[in-house]
């Protein structure tokens, strides 16, 4: 508890003039807006929280589950990306718990799919392969499942290859939210859950997709990308997000 | 609709009863009728009809009598019970009317399963014809609401429901009274009351036999709710699996909206409610409040974080108050005899009744209602008869598979909230599979891992992939091949899923495991050391009980097993 | 003492020893710490007892890497997976959804018009799945990367001739 939080008994406490929340992440303090999140108030202080679902200007759905972090009086791990902060909250981004679960939560993702960083597109340039060597992992201890996934190739421009797909749904969203078209959607439970355009339709056959390639700059790994790139070749441009949400907003 | 016009239907339909000499009573839910209870009633309404004895003699459907495994059953009168019907059986049943019952069917009411009993949710079940509203209304029922509409305010509904100790029957037990007052509170208009039907526990049929045997029961335990908290619309979201309690609800609706007990102005007053339904697709998950009310907005079936909670910001935004069938089912008693009366049974912290469905390895499978705080002997032995054949009680899993396996050390706890939350289960919403020494627990871990595998909805990394390992390690330790560093990987998953998943589905899918690893290690060691199966259940067969895998992963644990990984 | 070093070929595409050969200069170094003891590069044809560290390119594909891995596991005190191969089953991992026998089929027989079919002789037989070494016998230290450059493997190998434990997740990561 940091000195101006506390309260002489008998003493009124000072309501602070404007409507700021202050709290602690690791042990320094911070202020913030209500609505804000525990990631927020990083991000603006270069405070590192692993995310990989999360991305600023699209909507957060809490599903990757690496950016979970202890809050001081919560039993419960919270997800920083959706978690709003508040007075005196006392936040911890990281401990050997939070890292050994974040460690395994990469090493499944690993395990899901085919992920062969050698072979693909986007090798050096990932969200997934950067993760994994930021948090510390060098090897995969759980067993890989190796399933059959497909290649979608029939679009004009882009590529589609399940085997690199994490599921994060930031295609659905972006195409959903920002572009309008809402082409991607989820289909399948669990395991056998995967990203779809229209109906399941061929991507080339697409009557609603525009074309736009916003899918394709988000998707953290090489599961999306452009035609035409070799190994590692493939760079993901993802600064006309903020700025598309923020116009939006504006006009709204 | 006044407190006057509910009591003269209640009044004429008394009368119409008076003047029937013998009531037949015939099992029209699930269970009966898919023994051919349907032919029963018809052979025996036959038979009346040819006597001409239909002025005096009526036969009644009715919702669960609760001896499921009898089935079909026929009450002839409060004491006398029949097993077993057979339509050929009709003419036999007529004649013992008047003269000496029919000794070959006899099933005995004077024993455990139905003396020990105590009938809240379930008073009309068996008794009533659920798709007579006017049965229901002679019975008491809709008094509750209107006396509501007329003499409480909001607040006190609320308050009764507080002091009566009621906590949701869904499975997590929050206080309803509670929930109810966060609602009532919240801002935002309109305000939704949703009732969770999605029952989908393996082997539990509460939900379900209540909607088939007392569906106005559960639409006045909305609308008692709706007025307590200021709702005008209401959905109950209903599993498709169920069409005749869907069949039923419909008629219900129908009825009571022809009465004016739902829709705009009801009694007179200013208060308004509808009740929809919404049908879920069979998504297990559709049970989790968030991925239900997802799922009624329309959109995939999917949770997410809370908070906010649906008290806050539920179905469309908006605050939404969302009990489960059997919650619901226990609002109109309390608000009729006051919540002093519901508080002084059960326990100090989970009151009331709790209706279980009984499966499994147990002599008198069915659905019983039993006061909380009753021990889980008294449940298995007295009041489910006990283990057939002779056999050894070796478990009993509660809370389908979000519980545990509760071994025998565990059976003399109280059933309440608490103490299955102390032995590593749950109350959840209420099934309650025994099972005997024929049983490997590692093979029942396995099997409910399978179904949360299955029925996880693939958003959240943990329980979509971790589920998917758990299960691999489990049919490898069940097909003889796992090794010790498998189980180490087992509990590893466990505690990540436990503490990094979305939603309840996957923080509670390690249970099963992790109760059976707690009370039945030494299974698991002979599994993995002396690859044995004590039960004879595993690795026995080509298949080692895993019809269900791949064919590759049985390859990769027959390898893994060869080359001692 | 002059530690025994040995590197082990198995299912890879030699990459991994090329980068160690990359050392160039820096060889000496190494061989003035160590003695090969056994590697493709040098003309031995038993793998020797009491090998400290052992350097393992590729991974367990056949029934000879599997015995030969098991075998090697047995004699050496420090097991290195070196290179994506080993430690992610990497491209040999690229079949693995698909099964042998298409794999086979499609290497011994749809292309081949000269005796179409998959041997049964001579060639080890291949075993359902290509595994990372670590999935088959215990591994003690991970250097990921599609080679680990000359640099890693250069660091790792000092710090354990040095008796010390490489820290490599700053250092490479997989596809590296």
């Amino acid at each position: 508890m940091s000195p101006t939080n506390v309260v002489k008994p008998g003493t009124k406490p000072v309501q602070p003039a404007s409507n700021v929340k202050t709290l602690q992440i690791d042990g320094k303090d911070f202020s913030a807006r209500p609505e804000e999140t525990i990631l927020d108030v990083a991000r603006q202080n270069k405070i590192f929280i692993p995310r990989l679902c999360e991305l600023e200007g699209l909507s957060d759905v809490g599903a990757c589950r690496l950016c979970l972090v202890e809050v001081k009086g919560s039993n419960k791990l919270l997800p920083a990306c959706v978690t709003r902060v508040y007075e005196g909250m006392e936040v911890t981004t990281n401990s050997p718990r939070l890292a050994a679960y974040r460690r395994m939560i990469i090493e499944l993702l690993f395990t899901e799919r085919n992920h062969i960083c050698s072979v693909c597109v986007s090798n050096g340039h990932c969200d997934l392969q950067w993760m994994a060597q930021k948090l510390g992992l060098t090897h995969v201890h759980f067993p890989y499942r190796y399933p059959k996934a497909n290649v979608d190739a029939s679009h004009e421009r882009f590529v589609i290859d399940h085997n690199r797909c994490i599921l994060c749904t930031r295609c659905v969203r972006v195409c959903d939210e920002i572009e309008g078209a809402h082409v991607w959607d989820v289909m399948g439970r669990g395991i056998d859950a995967k990203v779809v355009t229209d109906l399941n339709e061929a991507w080339g056959n697409s009557e609603t997709c525009t074309s736009c390639g916003k899918c394709v700059h988000v998707c953290p790994t090489g599961a999306l990308s452009e035609k035409g790139h070799a190994v590692a070749e493939m760079e993901k441009r993802r600064h006309f997000l903020p700025y598309l949400t923020m116009m939006r907003e504006s006009q709204e | 609709m006044n407190l006057e016009e509910l009591e003269q239907i209640a009044v004429t339909e008394r009368e119409a009863r008076e003047k029937v000499r013998h009531e037949v009573r015939v099992c029209m839910a699930a269970g009966c009728l898919s023994c051919q209870s349907q032919g029963v009633k018809d052979a025996l309404t036959a038979e009346v009809k040819n006597r001409g004895l239909e002025e005096t003699h009526k036969v009644k459907g009715v919702g669960c009598m609760g001896l499921c495994s009898e089935g079909p059953l026929v009450a002839t009168s409060e004491k006398q019970m029949y097993k077993h019907v057979a339509s050929a059986d009709a003419a036999a049943l007529v004649n013992s009317l008047d003269g000496e019952p029919v000794k070959r069917l006899d099933c005995p009411t004077d024993v455990p399963f139905f003396q020990r009993q105590k009938k809240i949710v379930l008073e009309n079940s068996g008794v009533i014809d659920p798709e007579r509203i006017e049965d229901y209304i002679a019975e008491g029922g809709y008094r509750a609401i209107v006396n509501a509409l007329s003499d409480m305010m909001p607040q006190e509904v609320i308050s009764e429901i507080t002091t009566s100790g009621l906590r949701g029957r869904g499975g997590a037990g929050y206080p309803t009274g509670l929930k109810w007052s966060t609602v009532s509170r919240a801002d935002g208009n309109p305000k939704y009351v949703i009732c969770n039907a999605d029952e989908g526990d393996p082997g539990a049929f509460m939900d379900r036999s209540v909607l088939e045997s007392d569906p106005h029961r559960v639409l006045e335990g909305m609308l008692i709710a709706a007025y307590a908290v200021g709702a005008s619309e209401g959905f109950i979201y209903v599993r498709a699996e169920y069409p005749l309690a869907i069949k039923r609800l419909k008629t219900a609706i129908r009825q009571a909206e022809r009465l004016g007990l739902l829709g705009t102005n009801i009694c007179g007053t200013r208060f308004s409610f509808r009740i929809d339904l919404r049908l879920g697709a069979g998504a297990f998950v559709c049970g989790e409040e968030t991925a239900l009310i997802a799922s009624v907005e329309g959109k995939r079936g999917t949770p997410r974080p809370r908070p906010p909670y649906p008290a806050m910001s539920g179905l469309f935004g908006q605050p939404t108050l969302i009990n489960n069938v059997e919650t619901y089912a226990n609002v109109p008693p309390i608000i009729r005899n006051g919540g002093a009366w519901y508080a002084e049974i059960g326990t100090e912290k989970s009151k009331g009744t709790k209706v279980f469905a009984l499966a499994g390895r147990i002599e008198n499978t069915g659905l019983v209602e039993v006061p909380m705080g009753i021990t889980l002997r008294d449940i298995v032995y007295d009041i489910g008869g006990g283990i057939p054949e002779g056999r050894k009680f070796k478990a009993v899993q509660t809370g389908g598979p979000s519980g545990g396996c509760l071994p025998a050390d565990c059976l003399d706890m109280p059933v309440d909230y608490e103490s299955l939350a102390k032995a590593g289960s749950i109350m959840g919403s209420g099934g309650m599979i025994i099972m005997d020494e024929s049983s490997c627990m590692v093979d029942v871990a396995k099997y409910f891992m399978d179904f949360c595998m299955t029925e996880s909805c693939g958003k959240c990394v943990p329980c979509r992939v971790g589920t998917y390992q758990m299960h691999r390690i489990l049919s490898a330790i069940t097909n003889l091949t796992a090794t010790e560093p498998d189980l180490k990987m087992l509990e590893e998953l466990c505690d990540l899923l436990k503490n990094t998943s979305l939603c309840g589905l996957g923080q509670s899918a390690p249970n099963p495991v992790v109760s059976t690893l707690k009370s039945f290690a030494e299974e698991y060691r002979a599994h993995i050391h002396d690859k044995k199966c004590a039960a004879g259940v595993c690795g026995a067969h080509e298949n080692g009980g895993d019809e269900k895998s791949k064919p590759e992963e049985k390859n990769e644990a027959r390898e893994l097993s060869e080359v001692g990984a | 003492m002059k530690k025994r070093l040995a590197t082990v070929w198995l299912d890879g595409c030699s990459g991994c020893h090329m980068s160690f050969l990359d050392l160039d200069e820096r060889l000496i170094e190494v061989a003035e710490k160590a003695d090969l003891v056994y590697s493709p590069l040098v003309d031995i044809k038993e793998f020797p007892g009491d090998v400290d560290v052992a350097l393992v390119e590729g991974a367990v594909s056949s029934e000879e890497d599997l015995h030969k891995i098991q075998m090697i596991r047995r004699k050496v005190k420090t097991l290195v997976s070196l290179g994506d191969c080993s430690v992610t089953a990497n491209v040999p991992g690229m079949r693995n959804a698909f099964g042998v026998k298409a794999v086979c089929d499609r290497a011994y027989t749809e292309n081949v018009t000269l005796n179409p079919g998959t041997p049964a002789q001579v060639i080890p037989r291949l075993l359902p799945y290509a595994r990372p070494i670590h999935e088959v016998v215990n591994v003690d230290v991970f250097i990921p990367g599609c080679p680990p450059s000359a640099d890693t493997i250069y660091y790792a190998l000092t710090e354990l001739l040095e008796g010390r434990q490489p820290e490599l997740s700053a250092k490479t990561r997989f596809g590296a």
